[in-house]
């Protein structure tokens, strides 16, 4: 569904992401783990289309994507629920979601779907989001990427400055999505709560793929080694 | 007796103030673009409209359907080719932009139009007035002009909160970024704030030509006072340019009372006290609201 190919971006002179391959197919979940500045949400912010690669491709069902400004790339299938939840605080609830369809693909997600997944927000979908707590609006800001029909829903630190019974059932809406064919590409700072609900993994450090397989089948050692960048780096799949 | 009327005439020329002041802004509010050449565009719309009556023979006012669509395409245009590469490159180069529009388009008018001052032909409609009482009487072209402001204002409040287009130029001013990964094409959605912007200051122009005269350098004082409507008002608040407006044309028309040649000082001087005392504008308010 989402292919990323050899993806090289550079912030001045410095390289963020370096040769960075990864492929999410339909109804699978991949998440993005590895420290502060490893380049995760630059790779995020990429596939939206918010960075320019020196380097590699973006293709989404097999379309290359990697020229098309942002709202293009939410026609052509593509989601983000950004870091920061990024609500309008001048529009309502409703209207935040609805600014969500002004690229979207036809499908099933509408308002209705939305407040049916959400069930406190049809009640509120009048207010302005800033009345809102930080799940309340972590929830909106999904609704909002939902809203477009995505194939593909980027989600970057969902659990951000939300108390952690927040996280889990923010994530507890994850698998219904999932269930739908939708392909999910999470960045998470918290690895245990990245590695729960993940099929696979790829770890990434100073914006290269130091580590990648399944939850299950990787060690913690390996897991801390590659997070960390510790000498003698091995794994399924290293890339290192 | 003088005084009500003072206060009348002030409240009506504030409806000219507030055509001038809601495009500047729309532009700030929305793109966060200052632009200089706004009187001057005014006045480019004044002579585009005086163009259009000697050549095709319309009353003055009837201009305003060929004026304003063609200033909102020029806006939309403009928006797209010139403001937002500026934009692009920084806030700086968009300020500078604009003063250099400024400069060109006063110098071309010279030129093609020389620097002989003009006014809108309106018939016997510029001497007709309302008497209310026996001091108080209302020409029918400012009533028209404060009529033509409140419907304006009216009609983008209800562009801004009840269309699809008009909640994404809310979400865009908002966070230009967060509105591109919603999926809205920003740079679509600012050149129509700019074609909406483009359209009032036509109307703005038409105004000015109507309400009194205007020459090739008639721009740059008309930025002025609108600017000062925009702050007083509240920066972003397109019912603060129209309050912004209105007090601003009380204070000229009373200072004008007491000393008939303090009217414009009186109206700066008020500007200095809101920003002095009250920066943030009398109404601290979003767009659309």
């Amino acid at each position: 569904m989402l292919d990323v190919h050899h993806l090289t971006v550079r912030h001045g002179y410095l390289q963020a992401l370096t040769d960075v391959s990864l492929r999410v197919a339909p109804g699978e979940t991949l998440a993005i783990i590895g420290a502060n500045g490893a380049g995760k949400s630059t790779l995020l912010r990429s596939i939206i289309g918010l960075h320019r690669p020196s380097a590699g491709s973006i293709l989404i069902g097999g379309r290359d994507i990697t020229l098309l400004p942002p709202h293009a790339r939410v026609r052509e299938g593509i989601a983000l629920v950004p870091e920061a939840r990024r609500l309008f605080p001048s529009l309502s609830v409703e209207e935040n979601l609805l600014v969500g369809r002004s690229s979207g693909r036809p499908g099933a997600w509408s308002l209705g779907a939305v407040y049916q997944l959400f069930s406190w927000m049809g009640d509120r979908r009048h207010e302005p989001t800033v009345h809102l707590s930080g799940g309340e609006q972590q929830a909106v800001a999904i609704g909002r990427a939902l809203m477009a029909n995505p194939r593909v829903l980027l989600l970057d630190e969902l659990s951000l400055g939300l108390a952690p019974t927040m996280v889990r059932r923010i994530y507890g809406v994850l698998p219904e999505l999932v269930e739908t064919g939708m392909a999910v590409l999470l960045v998470e700072q918290d690895v245990a709560q990245a590695l729960r609900i993940a099929d696979r993994f790829q770890c990434l450090l100073e914006g290269r793929t130091t580590l990648e397989g399944k939850p299950a089948e990787a060690t913690t050692a390996q897991i801390e080694a590659a997070y960390f960048g510790l000498a003698g780096r091995t794994g399924p799949g290293s890339a290192a | 007796m003088n005084w009500v009327n003072a206060i009348v005439q002030g409240i009506l020329l504030g409806g000219l103030y507030a055509l001038f002041a809601c495009g500047l802004s729309i532009l700030f509010g929305v793109i966060r673009v200052v632009n200089l050449a706004h009187g001057d565009f005014a006045v480019l719309a004044a002579y585009l409209a005086l163009l259009v009556v000697t050549t095709t023979h319309l009353p003055a006012l009837a201009t305003i359907v060929i004026v304003a669509p063609l200033f909102a395409l020029l806006g939309y245009a403009g928006q797209r080719l010139i403001i937002q590469k500026s934009l692009d490159v920084s806030p700086l180069t968009t300020l500078l932009v604009s003063f250099g529009l400024s400069v060109v388009i006063q110098n071309a008018l010279l030129v093609f139009a020389s620097a002989d001052s003009h006014s809108f032909d309106v018939g016997h409609l510029i001497s007709a007035s309302l008497r209310i009482t026996p001091e108080v009487s209302i020409a029918y072209v400012s009533l028209i002009i404060f009529g033509t402001a409140v419907a304006l204002l009216i009609g983008l409040q209800l562009f801004l909160s009840r269309t699809a287009m008009g909640r994404q130029i809310r979400a865009a001013a908002d966070d230009q970024e967060a509105a591109s990964i919603a999926g809205i094409d920003t740079h679509h959605v600012f050149a129509i704030a700019a074609a909406l912007a483009f359209a009032s200051v036509a109307l703005a122009g038409l105004a000015l030509g109507t309400y009194s005269s205007f020459d090739p350098s008639a721009g740059p004082p008309r930025l002025v006072f609108a600017f000062e409507a925009v702050i007083i008002g509240g920066l972003g608040s397109l019912w603060g340019t129209l309050l912004g407006g209105i007090v601003l044309g009380v204070a000229q028309t009373i200072g004008a009372q007491i000393d008939p040649s303090g009217g414009v000082l009186a109206g700066h001087l008020v500007f200095l006290a809101v920003l002095a005392f009250r920066p943030q504008g009398l109404i601290r308010a979003r767009l659309a609201t």
